[in-house]
């Protein structure tokens, strides 16, 4: 499953609400008074070019994942995400030759007030805060496998997006730990702007800096139709003054339920970093899922299956990766080998030259 | 008996791992942010905000206007929970 797959659902919010969406973004940021030079609103983002070939079928992605960041006075952000992308695949059915299918959609547009040193609001449409992958390691430029999880359609009310309001900070900081904690209330909304089932939930976090070591909890609860309830929870652990990571995360949905755990490594034994050989990344990632019943509502594998994901990352000079990666997947329909090749640049630039600090 | 051979390798990756980990603990120096320029005090504390916060989710840019050095670090207070405080420091960190 290609982290940004288009679902059927998903490609019903094509190119108008992407484009409305991104010019009210353009639109305040043209109107903003900015407090200092270097507050100039930023773009970022990824583009790549990614290949999968699962079962001897090949497809083909390019991507564009830009991102608009505008501070708004002291204490506001305006931000958003777009996706756009061409899929290329093979004809079925014993045809020969590629079909392929355009998708162009805003993946958040949100304002956050910072209220207090403990309070952001954030109002519009905004990521789900549900464990780690959909609002932290989502993007293009941040995922070490071109795929997302196989459990990463739990807890994200299918779309990925709530509409309405989310509280989040930091509830307590000590120089040993601190506490992170979001909260959300989502409408429904069919509007093809702005797509969005209604639910509820957060996140809480609890973070050791000394260790590195931070552990975490999600709840939420959709509030339309069958009232479903996801739980989820995440580990991460990153050892001081290494390049090794290590993170993982459970869901369990009405549904279904399962797990993911990823390594990565870069050496500084040879030069450090950015040698030849500490640009070099391995990675690995092990995930399994389980079925609790036989609707599958939710985007998981409709049998329980296993998949091991091993991946050699290198990561080049200015911003540039270039990620591989083997996948065996185990299942009772079918195993099946799946390799994948990216390229993925990361930009990041002012919108205009501005003022020099 | 295939997924009993994947679990043997995820065990010797992460015995490696491991090893690797440790050894590099007792030997290696921290690595530099290449966006960031040093001073003092304040870099070690921005640097800190930095490895804690910023870098648990990516990597560190390779180089960006100081013109939005206030943006991102706008744009990480409210993605990583930093306070004001934590704010500031990584501004200066950033672009010191």
């Amino acid at each position: 499953m290609p982290m940004f797959q288009p679902t059927h659902e998903v490609k019903t919010r094509i190119a108008s609400r992407g484009i409305r969406s991104l010019g009210f973004a353009l639109i305040v940021i043209a109107t903003a008074h900015w407090g200092s030079a270097q507050d100039t609103p930023l773009i970022s983002g990824g583009g790549g070019f990614f290949s999968s070939t699962n079962g001897g079928n090949t497809s083909y992605l390019p991507i564009i994942e830009p991102l608009i960041a505008a501070p708004i006075g002291p204490h506001i952000l305006v931000e958003s995400r777009a996706t756009l992308l061409e899929s290329f695949s093979p004809n079925g059915g014993g045809q020969t030759g590629y079909n392929h299918s355009h998708f162009i959609a805003l993946t958040y547009l949100q304002g956050d007030v910072i209220v207090s040193p403990h309070l952001t609001v954030v109002a519009g449409d905004y990521l789900i805060p549900f464990n780690t992958f959909n609002d932290r390691l989502s993007p293009i430029w941040i995922g070490n496998f071109q795929d997302g999880p196989l459990i990463s359609g739990l807890g994200i009310f299918s779309i990925g997006e709530g509409l309405g309001g989310m509280l989040r900070g930091n509830a307590i900081q000590r120089k040993k730990y601190s506490i992170d904690y979001a909260y959300f209330y989502s409408a429904s909304t069919i509007n093809q702007q702005f797509q969005a089932d209604r639910g509820t939930g957060g996140r809480a976090s609890l973070y050791l800096p000394d260790q590195r070591l931070e552990i975490g909890l999600s709840y939420d609860r959709l509030l339309q139709g069958v009232h479903e309830n996801f739980y989820g929870a995440h580990v991460w652990w990153e050892p001081k003054d290494t390049a090794f990571r290590l993170r993982s995360e459970f869901s369990r949905g009405h549904h279904a339920q399962g797990y993911w755990v990823e390594a990565d490594y870069r050496t500084q034994a040879f030069g450090g970093l950015d040698s030849w050989v500490g640009r070099f990344e391995p990675v690995f990632r092990m995930q399994q899922t389980f079925r609790r019943d036989t609707v599958a509502s939710d985007g998981l594998p409709k049998v329980n299956t296993q998949r091991a994901d091993f991946g050699l990352d290198y990561n080049l000079p200015h911003n540039t990766r270039i990620l591989t990666s083997y996948s065996r997947q185990f299942s009772s329909t079918r195993d099946t080998n799946i390799w994948e090749t990216g390229l993925v640049y990361r930009f990041l630039f002012p919108t205009w030259k501005g003022k020099q600090p | 008996m295939k997924f009993k051979r994947i679990l043997g390798g995820i065990f010797l990756f992460a015995s490696v791992s491991l090893i690797a980990v440790a050894a590099q603990q007792s030997s290696a120096p921290v690595k530099k942010n290449s966006a960031a320029k040093p001073a003092a005090h304040e870099q070690s504390e921005g640097e800190r905000v930095f490895q804690q916060n910023c870098s648990r989710c990516h990597a560190a840019p390779e180089g960006f206007s100081p013109r939005i050095s206030g943006t991102i670090a706008r744009h990480m207070r409210v993605r990583a929970s930093l306070s004001q405080h934590d704010e500031q420091a990584l501004l200066r960190f950033l672009n010191p």
